[in-house]
């Protein structure tokens, strides 16, 4: 059987139409009136107010290098992020670690580390890769540059922006 | 010859063009990308100050956004200027100055203040003193969408011609209703001068607020509602030949991309701009002489004072510009509120209902004044 779809019935006021372009004027005026006394919740005028208080823990900003408590840098050259990284973005030019170094045992490290800030596109999968988590994405969001050089993250700038981070991984300790 | 009246009209001329309508163009520009960001729960341009940092200085000077106008000027002027290949050149470059000119034009008429005592002669505030303001506005306002069908015409695309041809018809269909309605405002004034319509205004109420001087007769409250219908048509007729919001059918974006001024670019743009501004200040300065007393100060009967001192007509003057920045307010505010008419709409809209009521109102009035008047 057949729906009928049922007409709504206008009233007057409804027909005459003038009566809902006052009402839809009065909603406009509410809204402009509210915004002038303060009243409304507005945008957040960026470069002077800044959600970085607020940014969650999990956040993931741009990747950086980091050393550990006592100033060994972590990556070991492998190489795995750059073969994971789906943009391309990392290159690494590993080289082995003079046998007079401290840290000779463990073999490799990056002699030169690459990130193209340009090709990054945040996933994360570097850091999620990494079996000796020297590799982690920082909070920092506003990565610019006037040239496409200087949007090449180097080793000295990614240890600049990633720090320090102690703990987690012992395995390269004197005292294991 | 008059070097007085020479040189007073000269100062008027320019002073009113240049010192009042085009900064005010300028403002409403700024003032309506404000109300739109208001009504939208958005604070709009806040930015633009004077940048002292080019000039070394260690800071610039924020004014909220107050220079806007400046820097939208300063893009025009350094955009490429455009010509497409496939325009016809001389009536496309014609088309812009078609559309400003008779907007400036139109202000001629319109009385922005009452007079002012200069060397002890009265100056009256209008730039022309015509006996025939209304209809001089008409004839000339009205020659303003030929500016735009050229503009849609020249410009030899699809886009363009459509808004062209929109607006053609869009005009005489809302030119008999903008016409018939300021019929009864002319039979209740007997009086087809601008500036006499204000000051009689002025001395027995405005048309729409006859609260003094012989406006509280019981025949000029009788008066009032063919005045309200006069009022809304010539008002929404307004909107309909200034272009604006509910009836913007030539340029409508989310159709004809640009409408009537889509192959046009930098200051020739600027230029379409201007005119629709000034149209709309002009449209406003009209319907706020004809029916909101003009000039006048409201329950303050002052024009006899104007003539003996300098100060009142300076206070005319504000009166009346901000009667019409409130108008423009007015303006802005149907804009971002009312959704586009459909084209049919809009023409059922002009023909079968204004037209009508514009029509019907004029025999109302004729009957209310005959009995009135008896």
């Amino acid at each position: 059987m057949a729906y009928v779809v049922e007409r709504p019935k206008l009233s007057l006021a409804e027909k005459l139409y003038f009566p809902s372009i006052l009402k839809g004027l009065k909603i406009t005026l509410g809204h402009f009136i509210r915004l002038m006394r303060g009243r409304t919740k507005v945008t957040m005028q960026y470069p002077e107010e800044k959600w970085d208080a607020s940014l969650p823990a999990h956040y993931r900003g741009a990747p950086t290098l980091v050393t550990d408590e006592v100033g060994r840098e972590r990556c070991v050259a492998c190489q795995l992020c750059e073969f994971i990284c789906p943009p391309r973005a990392i290159t690494i030019t590993p080289e082995q670690i003079p046998t007079e170094d401290k840290w000779a045992k463990v073999e490799k490290r990056p002699r030169e580390f690459k990130i193209d800030m340009i090709r990054c596109i945040y996933c994360g999968m570097c850091e999620e890769v990494c079996p000796e988590q020297a590799i982690f994405l920082r909070k920092d969001y506003a990565i610019t540059g006037t040239t496409r050089e200087e949007m090449v993250h180097d080793k000295k700038r990614l240890y600049e922006l990633g720090g320090v981070r102690d703990g987690l991984v012992n395995k390269w300790n004197e005292l294991k | 010859m008059d070097w007085f009246l020479v040189l007073s009209s000269l100062i008027k001329i320019s002073g009113f063009t240049f010192l009042v309508i085009l900064p005010f163009v300028a403002l409403s520009s700024l003032a309506e990308r404000k109300v739109s960001a208001y009504i939208q729960d958005r604070v709009g341009p806040n930015r633009v100050g004077v940048p002292l940092t080019i000039f070394g200085a260690k800071k610039d000077f924020p004014l909220f956004g107050l220079i806007q106008p400046l820097a939208d000027g300063l893009k025009f002027i350094l955009k490429e200027d455009l010509t497409p290949k496939h325009v016809r050149k001389f009536y496309f470059w014609l088309a812009p100055a078609l559309t400003m000119v008779p907007a400036l034009l139109t202000c001629a008429v319109i009385p922005f203040g009452s007079y002012m005592n200069i060397g002890g002669r009265e100056v009256k505030m209008v730039i022309a003193d015509l006996n025939v303001g209304p209809l001089f506005t008409f004839a000339i306002a009205s020659l303003g969408v030929y500016g735009i069908v050229l503009a849609g015409w020249a410009s030899n695309s699809k886009y363009p011609f459509l808004g062209g041809v929109r607006s053609s018809s869009q005009m005489i269909s809302y030119e008999i209703a903008l016409g018939l309605s300021v019929v009864p405002v002319l039979m209740v004034f007997q009086e087809l001068n601008l500036g006499m319509i204000v000051e009689e205004q002025d001395k027995n109420g405005w048309l729409l607020l006859p609260l003094w001087g012989e406006g509280l007769s019981w025949q000029r409250w009788a008066l009032l509602l063919p005045m309200g219908i006069s009022f809304v048509v010539f008002t929404i007729a307004m909107f309909a030949e200034t272009n604006r919001m509910p009836f913007d059918l030539p340029e409508c974006e989310t159709e004809l991309v640009a409408g009537y001024h889509t192959e046009y670019s930098s200051m020739k743009f600027a230029m379409f701009f201007l005119g629709e501004y000034a149209a709309m200040i002009i449209g406003s300065g009209l319907i706020v002489t004809l029916f909101l007393g003009g000039w006048s100060i409201p329950f303050l009967p002052t024009a006899e004072l104007a003539k003996t001192t300098w100060w009142m007509g300076l206070l005319h003057m504000g009166c009346f510009l901000t009667k019409v920045a409130a108008f423009i307010f007015f303006f802005m505010w149907v804009r971002w509120t009312l959704p586009r008419f459909r084209f049919d709409q809009l023409m059922r809209l002009g023909w079968v209902f204004f037209f009508e009521l514009a029509l019907a109102n004029v025999f109302l009035t004729a009957l209310i004044l005959m009995i009135v008047k008896r």
